[in-house]
This record gives C-alpha cells, structure tokens and sequence, in this order.
C-alpha cells in the first residue's frame, strides 16, 4: 500500500469540508474537460479561452474568494487550493484564472466605483466577460513605478497613450484594467477593449505558458469617460496589492505543477525496470523522491498556513512574498528533478514534465522575480530597502 | 412539481471494493463511497423539471453514516432538502427489505409526484428496487428512460430498446428510472456547495418508519450470499510474432473471438 506524497503530511486534515469539495469539484471538471486536450493546446499554442472561462464560471471559480456581484464568496484557502487544481493541469489555465479573478475582477471590486462593479463583475463572474491587467510594460517590470503610459484630462475625458507588456488573457479580454501616469500620480481605468485606439497584440512563439494567451496592449489615444477612473485606487499600492492577490494563488498553483510532476515521477518510476527491477527500487531515486516529497510537503504547509492567515487576521505582503519565493523555486526545482528521473521521455509531450518545467521558467519572474522577493523579505528583515 | 429522488451511497469503483468475511456482504466499512454515478442522472433531471416550474426536489437515501454524503452531494447539486434513514438493523438488506425502507420513508415525507431513481446501483447492479417500490407505493411504473417530459398530469418516457423505441406515458403520480442517456448531470458549483450546509436534512430510523427489524436486515433477506471468490487476475494475452502471416493470425483471432 503506498501513499500519496500529500498523504504523507495529511494535509486534508487543515482543509474544510466546503474547500475540500470545491477542491475535489475542480479537480473532477478539469480531469473531465481540460486534462485531456491540455498537451494538445500546449503543442499547438492555444487555449479555447472564451469556452473555458465560461465553463470555470459557471462554476463560480473566477473571483471566487470575493463577496457580492455573482461572486461565490469562498474562504481564500478554496481558492488556493482551486488554484492548485488548475495549475496541477497548466500553469496557463492557472493564468488565466488568477488575472481574471485576483487582478481584474479584484481590482475593481476593491477599488472601482459602484456602476464599474455592477457593469463588470457579475458579467466577469460568470465568465462572459474575459478582463485583462495592464500594468507592465517593456522597459519596466519590476519598477512598474517608472512607466511611461499616460492619461491625461481633456475636458472631462481622460485620454490614454502608451503601450503595456507582457499581459495575459490580452488578446481576449473584453475588458482592461489599464494603470497610468496623470498628474495626480499612478491611477487605474476601465477600458473596455473595443474602444477606440485600443489593441491588442498577441505575443506569439513563446517556449513557456503556450497554453496562454500574452498580447502587448496599445493604447494610442483613447478617449475614456471620466467615470471609466478606479476611484479609490492612488499610486502604485493599488495595482501592487492586486499583484498580491494573484500571488496567493500561485503560492498554491505553483505546488499544483510540483505534485503533478511528482505524481507521475512516482508512477513511472515504479513501472520502469532498469537491469532487473523497477527504477523505484534504487536507493539515489528514493532520495530523490523523498527529497521531493519533503520540499512539496513543506510547501504546502505554508501555502495553507499563508491561506488560514488571509481567512483569518489577513497576510501581510512579505508573508505572501516567503510563499512566491518557495513555491515557485521548490516547483521548477521538483519539475528539473523529475525529468532526470524520466530521463529521455521527461522530454516528451507524451509527460507533463517538460511542459510544467517550461510553464514554471514563467511563473519564477512573473508577478515579481524572486529576487524582488528576496528583497521584500530582506527589506521586512533588516529595514533596508535593497531595490535600487 | 414534488419530486422525491432516491439515491444509494456506494464503494467507489476507482478503489479497491471487497466483501465482509462475516456475512459476504458488501463492504461498506472500509472502502471510500459516494454518490452512485448512476443516480446523479436522476438528480440532475429531478432539478431540471423543477427549474423549469415549481415545486421542490427531496433526495432519499439509506445507509450507514458516511451515506449522508450522497445527500450532501445531491444537495451540493440543487436538490432542495433531504432524508437520510438509517438504522443498524437494515444492514445486509435484500432489494425487498430496501424497497419496503423507501416506501415507507416516501409515505413519511408525504408523497410525490414524481419519485425518480437511477436505471441501477453501481454496486448491485440489480435494477428491480425501482420495481417493487412503485408496487409498494401502488404507483404507474416506467423505467429506464432515456428522455422525460412531463406534461401536466402525465409523464412521457422513451426507452431505447435494442429493436425499437418506446414512447410511454403514465399518469402522475408515477415512478420513473432514468438510464446515463438522459442528460448530462451537472458539478456542484461553489455556491451550491456552500448552501448545501444550510439545507435541511432528516434522519430516521426505522422506529420513526413504523418498520420491525425483523422485516429488514440480513436475517429477513430473501436471497443469500454463500460464498465470495475474487476474481482471478487477467491472464496475459497471446503475443503473435509477424512472420509474414501476422494479418492473417489477427483476423483469424479476432473471428474466433466473434469480433469479426
């Protein structure tokens, strides 16, 4: 009788029973709908976004964890936990879940304007609209401060110029949370994607996140009623704590990744002979395994420690920071091990293992490098700030 | 609409299922249950024809503690209240005990409609408690429909048979199996996992039934299970060698075997 690396560690016993069954719903409808094409869309580059979104909201998985406006209003953890679900699929079906629901539906539902959340929300709950979060841009990502976009008044109208980086779900949103320079300091605005002036360009040949869609968003002189302005959302703090948000998701979705890889490690291991007895009867591949375990084991426990905080007394921004940091470096580190265990066939599509190893290149930089973590951490440590 | 949907607890099939040594019964103790899959399609068509009108749905269930998560589930789903009866002494019960329990228990709740149940268990695999439960409830009979309209007082079923369709209708109140071609059943979405805590659920046992123990359980089974033996492991298959003649070797295989 052999145990599940996560039996080891009885995680289930710190889960709801409500996180629990949402968890276990995830995983039933991705193993039914997804799973089987996910290769294939990898391969290929592509992700029935539309299809899918529809599919993930109608069962209330985007904005999950917020209150109101068509969202399910689930615990945090459910929503790491669902995160490690999708991520245990694809890091780019986790992608496209954590811009959805922590970056634009969060931005708007903490900072827009009562019409913005009633016009947006229910709509982006139920996956008919697809949002977006424009805050990269080429020459600036981990000093989003520098940026150049700007929105500038006219009358009452604001009008927005520049171009932003790097932004999942781009070419398919129907909405954008766009960040900009105005005279008053950084502030956010609604902009729906068919205004004019407004495109998208999808970011093509990429070796990661293939099963996602990135696009460079342009913005050349749209034209933005006022009322399109988040309202309570004044220089950087706003889109840095939405970043937060879709950080505590890939604190969990990271480890979705790690487990997947190691799952299916464990199962050929166990199958393959080397000489005269399977590759899991040789001691340096139990080490392997073990070492594996532990790291995926740990990371766990503190991504579910980080989500009882948030249920709880809230998770400080360097908390979220440890987790980023460990969940991400302990995955690409579990995935790189697992393909020498594959050895040539770690390299195939006909595994998982490459392709989480490629995705997680990505999840490693994205939404802040580890080093800026390092250097939030640091900072909270000694009191210096070490960024520039 | 009323509809009462009747749903079993099972061993789940992806785990290892065994008997009990002591009375070679289905081990229920040891092995990880849940709803039978075969009946989420009468919960799905429950809610649907309730969705589309009114009325309410209530999902029955018999069986040990862990059932309540067949009705947890069913309730996760949409179903609007349930009842769950259990009772030491049903343990071991044959398809007569079973079908006397969901009479009674449908009595109790004070009737229905409509009373929907799955074209089988995934365990027993027998397909008769449906039967004899609308002969306890001296209700119309229509089973193993692969579509339902209901149409003011009357239920319209068809059932695909190997040589024809049936079109059937039946008089409300009536009973009615739904076979896996009916619909698609539907996952719990988040909220409905969220409001299925708050929804009511009844236990009873059998006192509450006005049922003896003597009617129930093992000792008033009808049939009895002499004797388990596992199946053998499958025996590994004939490798043919092509020598020129391996097309000829497959046809004739696949001829022997009547696939061809």
């Amino acid at each position: 009788m052999t145990q599940h690396p996560l039996e080891l560690f009885a995680v289930d016993g710190l889960i709801d029973s409500d996180a629990k069954d949402m968890r276990d719903t995830v995983r039933a409808v991705l193993a039914d709908r997804v799973r089987p094409h996910i290769a294939q869309w990898y391969e290929d580059a592509t992700i029935p976004a539309r299809e899918l979104t529809r599919e993930l909201g109608a069962l209330g998985l985007l904005g999950m964890h917020l209150e109101g406006y068509g969202c399910a209003g689930t615990s945090a953890t459910a929503y790491g936990l669902a995160c490690m679900e999708l991520e245990a699929v694809d890091s780019g079906v986790r992608s496209l879940v954590s811009v959805q629901g922590s970056l634009a539906m969060f931005a708007i539902w903490r900072y827009g304007s009562e019409e913005q959340k009633q016009e947006w929300l229910p709509r982006m709950a139920a996956g008919e609209a697809i949002g977006c979060f424009g805050l990269t841009e080429a020459d600036f990502g981990s000093n989003p401060g520098g940026m150049r976009t700007s929105a500038k008044r006219d009358g009452d109208d604001w009008v927005l110029s520049g171009s932003k980086m790097w932004i999942t779900n781009g070419a398919v949103a129907d909405v954008a949370i766009v960040w900009a320079r105005t005279d008053e300091g950084i502030r956010g605005f609604v902009v729906p994607t068919d205004s004019p002036g407004f495109t998208a360009n999808e970011i093509t040949r990429k070796m990661s996140l293939r099963a996602s869609v990135t696009a460079e968003l342009v913005l050349d002189g749209v034209r933005l009623p006022a009322s399109a302005m988040l309202p309570d959302a004044r220089g950087l703090s706003g889109p840095l704590s939405c970043l937060s948000e879709a950080r505590f998701g890939i604190v969990f979705g990271a480890l979705g990744a790690a487990r997947d890889c190691l799952e299916v490690t464990i199962d050929y291991c166990r199958e393959r002979e080397i000489f005269d007895k399977p590759l899991a009867a040789y001691q340096l591949t139990q080490a392997k395994l073990a070492d594996m375990t532990l790291e995926l084991g740990k990371g766990v426990l503190l991504a579910l420690h980080l989500g009882h905080l948030k249920d709880t007394v809230g998770v400080r921004n360097e908390q979220i920071s440890l987790g980023k940091l460990n969940s991400t470096r302990e995955a690409i580190a579990i995935a790189r091990e697992c393909r020498t265990l594959l050895a040539a066939n770690g390299i195939t599509g006909e595994y998982p293992i490459m392709r989480h190893a490629n995705n997680l290149e990505s999840v490693l930089t994205y939404e802040g490098t580890s080093e800026v973590h390092q250097l939030v951490i640091g900072q909270a440590l000694t009191g210096e700030s070490a960024f520039r | 609409m009323n509809i009462v949907v009747c749903v079993k607890y099972v061993p789940d099939a992806q785990s290892e299922r065994g008997f009990d040594a002591s009375d070679n019964t289905t081990d229920r103790e040891n092995v990880d249950g849940l709803l039978s899959e075969l009946d989420e399609y009468a919960v799905e068509e429950a809610l649907k024809l309730v969705e589309a009108g009114e009325g309410e749905v209530t999902v029955l269930t018999i069986g040990p503690e862990q059932a309540a998560d067949a009705v947890k589930k069913a309730l996760q789903m949409g179903a609007d209240k349930g009842v769950h009866v259990s009772d030491a002494a049903i343990s071991g019960s044959d398809a007569p005990a079973t079908s006397l329990v969901l009479a009674e228990a449908i009595r109790k709740i004070g009737g229905a409609d409509l009373v929907l149940t799955g074209m089988a268990s995934t365990d027993g695999s027998m397909s008769v408690v449906p039967a004899m439960l609308a002969e306890r409830l001296g209700l119309p009979q229509v089973t193993f429909a692969s579509e339902l309209t209901v149409d003011g007082d009357t239920v319209t079923i068809r059932r695909d048979g190997d040589a024809a369709s049936e079109t059937i209708t039946a008089s409300l109140p009536a009973l009615v199996s739904v076979t896996d071609q009916i619909n698609e059943p539907r996952y719990p979405s988040f909220k409905g996992i969220m409001a299925a805590k708050k929804k009511p659920v009844e236990r009873w046992s059998l006192a509450d039934l006005g049922i003896d123990s003597s009617q129930v359980g093992l000792g008033a089974a009808w049939t009895k299970v002499e004797d388990v033996t596992k199946r053998p492991p499958r025996q590994q298959g004939t490798i043919v060698p092509d020598e020129g003649d391996g097309g000829a070797r497959l046809a004739e295989f696949l001829a022997s075997q009547k696939f061809i």
